[in-house]
């Protein structure tokens, strides 16, 4: 309080300039690390997986436009990632049809274009409200547009969806994107140029405006601006993107059906952004890779994956509600302070015991999934590569054992690890004294 | 700011507030000449903060009207009333608390500098809105503070934050309510003081408790009882007032 003197401006100037490098190299380090993975990961599996998480990374991030940025919880968001494929599938099939030579690569333009429409639209009504009422009212345009899209067969496809075909497009250089390798190209450059493009928007005055929106709507009438207007070109720009990553699910699946813009989708990108952290702009891009991963991982482990998830997301409202991108940031000022010595033990040693219970409660699930879903195969099944019989008293009360003992043992180690860790915080920042 | 202005830069007539069968502001007739420190006392519940909310926009009059140098701008929106230049602070401290203290400043001078809505530039290389935000920032001696998250702020800084918020738009009328409230002596004198500096070439109208703010910085002081105002004048000539003397400051003037 007592020292007013202002930062010497050489201060500020040299800190953002490095800051400035910082950001290239990160930039950087992303192009390198996206045109190598292929070779790393060259398997077919792996390729699809990887087109997926790209496509799901713009999702996400267009999704934390909204709940992240500028505060607005939407529960219809695939609404635009649907109109996206949609488009998209459809601009593919009347290329193909008339013979226009565009090639493929220029395809999710009309996905963005159709997603952006959409969001102008639709967003002219929504925005109108924000906190809850916006939320109920994005849900109800949801099944609005859910419902419809079975009812206009001619344009969903009903049931079955429309279908196109990726490779009947010119081939500028010989590239036809059929192979999964050079589809991994595509996926990548476009899921660049959108990551790009959202940080980009969160660096201007609209994307400041957004942060302040989303702070204390109040406040920013005070300074002269429209808080709808935020949030309505808000609304617009996120289903641009989402339009983007539409068409490029579309482009990949080469099928686009109506449960793509479903509320099971609107889901997924509320729980990938959620579990990566919505208040930092990486978050999402870290819970889109980790959800992505996940549901093709789980898929073929078991049959009761979404259960899992459904889980994950309790765990981490509960105890990381800033996701894992937020538990990171924590880590920070500790880390510049040179004390992460001090707590990563604290987490280790929770971590341990949170494992024990994450093994049991698997067990529990996998064997009342056991019992009831496939009861005719019989009660004998296999477990973390031990034979286990779900119908045996013994088998239950392991289960219950670690689960208990290991929920026990976390939650004590979880309160040790936060007091360590606020500890290592207190002698990082020595407490202000106030005058 | 510049030429011919108006000469009175905040006009009330009539003004009346209604919440189903309560009356909270029953006929205010106010003006306040441009260039003026004008403050409004009042006992608690006088509505002293509704009026503000009306004038500024954030409630509606049920009836008469508020004119900004001599423009009608009864029952706009409060960002449209921001823009013609009238800015306010709030009586609990109102700033983006999540946000550093150099974004919470240079956010609000955003829509004065002409980037409104702009989502193609980059934020960083606006030169004159740094600029600004700099000068407000040293003007509320925050410059120090200004990569500090606002809600870490101590209860007078953040006071001191609100008021850069409502002056950086560069407002020609400032309304703030009870700038002081809740703070120390030593923090009160340096209020005061910021208050006398930002007011300075602007029009001031302002609520405070705090008798000897009053007395030091206003030009001009209105007593408002029961939504209504009862005196209206220099504040040695509202010390005399024998109905304000009777409402309001009971029988030891301070």
């Amino acid at each position: 309080m007592s020292d007013t003197r202002p930062v010497p401006l050489m201060v500020r100037v040299r800190a953002s300039g490095q800051r400035r490098v910082a950001a290239h190299g990160v930039w950087i380090g992303a192009i390198v690390m996206l045109a190598v993975l292929p070779y790393v990961f060259s398997s077919r599996l792996s390729l699809t997986t990887l087109c997926l998480m790209g496509i799901m990374v713009i999702f996400a991030l267009s999704y934390n436009m909204l709940l992240g940025q500028t505060g607005l919880l939407s529960f219809g968001h695939a609404v635009f990632f649907g109109m996206g494929g949609f488009f998209a599938v459809h601009a593919m099939n009347a290329v193909e049809a008339w013979g226009v030579p565009l090639p493929l690569v220029v395809i999710p333009i009309a996905g963005g274009a159709a997603g952006l429409l959409f969001g102008l639209v639709f967003g002219a009504i929504i925005t109108r409200r924000s906190g809850t009422a916006f939320a109920m009212i994005t849900l109800g345009v949801a099944e609005l547009v859910s419902s419809g899209a079975l009812i206009l067969r001619t344009f969903f496809g009903g049931e079955a969806g429309i279908s196109t075909d990726r490779t009947a497009l010119v081939h500028p250089f010989g590239i036809s994107f059929g192979p999964q390798f050079q589809l991994y190209y595509l996926v990548a450059g476009w899921c660049l140029l959108s990551v790009g493009g959202m940080y980009a928007l969160t660096r201007t005055p609209f994307g400041r405006m957004c942060n302040a929106v989303r702070d204390n709507p109040e406040r920013v009438l005070f300074i002269g601006y429209d808080t709808q207007r935020v949030r309505f070109i808000a609304f617009s720009l996120s289903g641009l993107f989402a339009g983007i990553a539409g068409a490029l699910v579309a482009i990949d699946f080469e099928l686009m059906s109506s449960s793509q813009l479903g509320v099971e989708q609107s889901g997924t990108v509320i729980l990938a952004t959620f579990i990566g952290g919505v208040g930092e702009f990486a978050g999402p891009i870290i819970g889109a890779v980790l959800v992505t991963y996940l549901q093709v991982t789980l898929r073929d482990l078991t049959d009761a994956w979404q259960l899992y998830f459904g889980l994950l997301f309790i765990f981490m409202v509960m105890f990381a509600p800033d996701g894992i991108a937020g538990a990171l940031a924590r880590q920070r000022p500790v880390l510049q302070a040179g004390q992460l010595h001090r707590v990563a033990p604290y987490y280790v040693a929770a971590s341990l015991p949170a494992l024990v219970a994450v093994v049991g409660l698997s067990m529990v699930i996998e064997m009342a999934d056991q019992l009831t879903v496939h009861a005719a195969d019989g009660p004998r099944m296999m477990f973390c590569y031990v034979p286990v019989s779900a119908d045996a008293p013994l088998a239950w009360a392991v289960a219950g054992l670690l689960l208990a003992g290991g929920t026990w043992v976390f939650l004590r180690a979880a309160q040790r690890a936060k007091d360590a860790y606020d500890e290592a915080l207190s002698t990082a920042h020595p407490r202000r004294v106030l005058p | 700011m510049s030429g011919a202005r108006p000469a009175t830069a905040l006009e009330l007539c009539g003004l009346r507030k209604r919440f189903g069968a309560l009356e909270i502001i029953r006929g205010v007739d106010l003006a306040v000449p441009t260039g003026e420190r004008h403050a409004v006392i009042g006992p608690n519940g006088a509505g002293k903060s509704t009026l503000f909310h009306l004038i500024s926009g954030r409630i509606r009059p049920s009836t008469g009207l508020v004119r900004l140098r001599g423009e009608d701008v009864t029952g706009m929106a409060p960002q449209l009333i921001n823009r013609r230049g009238l800015s306010r602070s709030f009586q609990v401290t109102n700033i983006f608390p999540h946000l550093s203290v150099w974004e919470n400043v240079r956010c609000a001078t955003l829509w004065a500098t002409g980037y409104r809505y702009c989502f193609w530039r980059n934020v960083e290389r606006l030169a004159d809105a740094r600029q600004r935000t700099e000068e407000i920032l040293d003007q509320i001696n925050l410059l120090d503070r200004a990569r500090m998250q606002a809600g870490l702020l101590t209860y007078a800084e953040q006071r001191a934050l609100d008021i850069g918020l409502t002056i950086a738009g560069n407002a020609d009328l400032l309304l703030l309510d009870e700038p002081t409230a809740g703070m120390s002596h030593a923090e009160t004198e340096r209020a005061v003081a910021l208050i006398r500096r930002v007011s300075e070439g602007r029009t001031l109208l302002m609520i405070e408790h705090d008798m000897g703010v009053v007395f030091d910085l206003a030009d001009r002081i209105s007593v408002l009882v029961y939504g209504q105002v009862i005196a209206s004048d220099t504040p040695e000539r509202v010390k005399a007032d024998d109905a304000v003397q009777r409402a309001y400051l009971g029988t030891e003037v301070p």
